[in-house]
């Protein structure tokens, strides 16, 4: 899945002649790999935005995990299933990609737990019907699909890798739920209804991932230096927004913007405006599933907590007796 | 002949989808992220295993069913596993040790199906096979780790096996259709496969140094479709979008 919200990192004290050096390589489109000096800001910039990354992988889980147990066929439930546990190997490897700056898988969940790091704003919606796990994969892993892949080509070498596995993996996504609400759409009426009542609650989060509009943005420009961003949050989205219009029309479906219509002078669609005060909202920890979110993952993890020690303390008894 | 497969192949799906589906309950809630993968792999697996016997039990039966049609549209009554693999999914300990029960059975089972005379399920034996011995070495090994680690561990998993091993013997359970199959060696002697399971346990429940119960209800009935209180929940889980929208392509 995907991160946003990156926060700015201002630079502190260091010497302008790595700091030159440095932006020299990135400029050059050399790979930063975890030995290398590296300006403070850029470490912390790069903790947090990965560290959201594999929250928002980890709690990107649950909305899905919620129709393992009811998918609707055997074919439906392994794919479903796999998908799942792609999420979860994602956050996985972007862990120990974060882990390669410095900062420890523990520290990380204990920031997750204690709400100090953000995840995907797009996760705290709840998936009442089957159709979700359709629009989830069709908007949310395709928005995701639209950020990742310039991602491949970020500054950080260890991201920027992890990133090319990803993607494969989130564009199989993409495809397997397009293809729930292709059947969905071409389905009896209440299916049909079932695929546009998930695409009417779920286009405008999935907007809402690209991040705020670039005018309020007020990270993009340092990012975008060190190339770890390449494209504002408004191109992605109106990318985003270009490939899935007809997308939503092959199906049958309506997107539920009144204002959506082609603009030939600019060669985009033009859209309505989106609820920043929602998105402010859901980020604050006030959407619909934070709360439960959060919980879920608690839970998991001191219902856990016993097995990881009895874990531990077997190894060390083992290398003991060795 | 044909009526005795069918019966028998539906015990073996339903067997591994009612195991898979409290499997996959731990997805996106292991105790850890590696955990969280493996147990999903596993619940994927025992899943594959489940489409195939369904798939080859819809082939040759008298009416134009599908493997979904099986998995989604009998009642309690009809499902054939053993009420083991229909149990709660329970904490981390009463899974691993079911898990390990089922494993070891199966890994038995399979090496022993892998001869059949009934070619469609050797060959999903086979396959079958290669990928329980992986999950035996996996819950064989968790058990090790629970029992002889930490004394919070020890004592659950000890509570999960006091639980869980009256429930084994039904595995084993047998009725007039199977022992037609027996007879006509397309399955094999499941006293004999219990000798060896047994062996297998106890082996292992000694160096996990954990007691096995001396008494407790013995379960039974899963063959003749006789369930535990649980299995209807998890069917009308499992079945809930088939049932209420009956006829629907997925």
């Amino acid at each position: 899945m995907y991160s946003q919200g990156l926060q700015d990192a201002k630079g502190g004290q260091e010497p302008e002649g790595l700091l030159k050096a440095f932006q020299k390589r990135i400029d050059n489109e050399e790979k930063i790999e975890p030995r290398d000096w590296m300006p403070e800001a850029y470490r912390k910039t790069l903790i947090r935005q990965m560290s959201q990354h594999a929250h928002s992988e980890i709690v990107g889980q649950l909305p899905e995990g919620n129709w393992i147990t009811r998918a609707p066929t055997l074919k439906r439930k392994m794919i479903l299933l796999a998908k799942v546990q792609d999420e979860a190997g994602h956050g996985l490897y972007i862990y120990s990609a974060t882990e390669t700056l410095g900062i420890s898988r523990d520290e990380m969940t204990r920031q997750l737990l204690s709400g100090e790091a953000k995840y995907s704003s797009i996760f705290n919606y709840p998936t009442p019907s089957w159709a979700d796990m359709g629009a989830i994969g069709w908007l949310v892993d395709g928005a995701a699909i639209m950020n990742q892949v310039p991602l491949c080509r970020a500054s950080y070498g260890p991201y920027a890798r992890s990133m090319v596995r990803i993607c494969k993996e989130e564009s199989f996504h993409q495809r397997q739920g397009y293809d729930i609400m292709t059947v969905l759409a071409r389905g009896s009426r209440a299916q049909k209804k079932m695929a546009q009542d998930a695409l009417n609650r779920f286009w405008w989060p999935a907007l809402m991932m690209f991040g705020p509009s670039d005018k309020d943005s007020t990270h993009s420009a340092q990012s975008m230096q060190w190339k770890i961003k390449r494209f504002s949050n408004d191109d992605l989205r109106q990318k985003f927004i270009d490939a899935t219009v007809p997308q939503a029309e092959h199906l049958g479906l309506t997107i539920p913007d009144k204002d959506l219509k082609w603009n030939e002078e600019r060669g985009h669609y033009d859209f309505g405006e989106i609820d920043w005060q929602e998105f402010i909202q859901v980020i604050k920890g006030n959407g619909p599933c934070n709360k439960q979110r959060l919980a879920a993952r608690q839970k998991a993890h001191d219902e856990g907590e016993w097995v990881r020690k009895a874990a531990e303390i077997y190894q060390q008894n083992q290398q003991d007796t060795v | 002949m044909k009526k005795a497969i069918k019966h028998y192949l539906l015990r073996l799906a339903d067997s591994s989808l009612t195991q898979s589906q409290r499997l996959a309950e731990w997805c996106g809630h292991g105790p850890f992220l590696e955990e969280d993968i493996a147990l999903t792999n596993v619940a994927l697996d025992l899943l594959g295993h489940a489409k195939l016997f369904y798939e080859q039990a819809a082939e040759i039966s008298e009416q134009d069913v599908s493997a979904d049609d099986l998995a989604f549209l009998r009642d309690v009554d009809q499902f054939r596993n053993p009420i083991l693999t229909e149990l709660p999914r329970g904490d981390f300990a009463y899974t691993t040790l079911k898990q390990y029960f089922f494993d070891q059975f199966n890994v038995l089972l399979y090496a022993e199906l892998m001869n059949s005379q009934y070619q469609p399920l050797a060959e999903i034996a086979e396959k079958a096979l290669k990928e329980s011995r992986y999950h035996l070495t996996r819950s064989r090994d968790w058990c090790l780790r629970l029992s002889l680690s930490t004394a919070e561990a020890k004592q659950k998993i000890q509570s999960a096996l006091d639980d869980l091993y009256f429930y084994t013997p039904e595995l084993f359970e047998t009725d007039d259709q199977l022992k037609q199959l027996l007879a006509d060696n397309v399955m094999p002697d499941m006293q004999a496969l219990k000798q060896q399971w047994q062996q297998q346990v106890d082996q292992l429940l000694q160096q996990c140094q954990l007691q096995a119960p001396t008494s407790g209800w013995l379960a039974t009935g899963g063959l003749r479709g006789e369930h535990s209180e649980y299995l209807g929940y998890m069917l009308a889980d499992m079945q809930f979008l088939q049932r209420a929208y009956p006829g629907c392509e997925w």
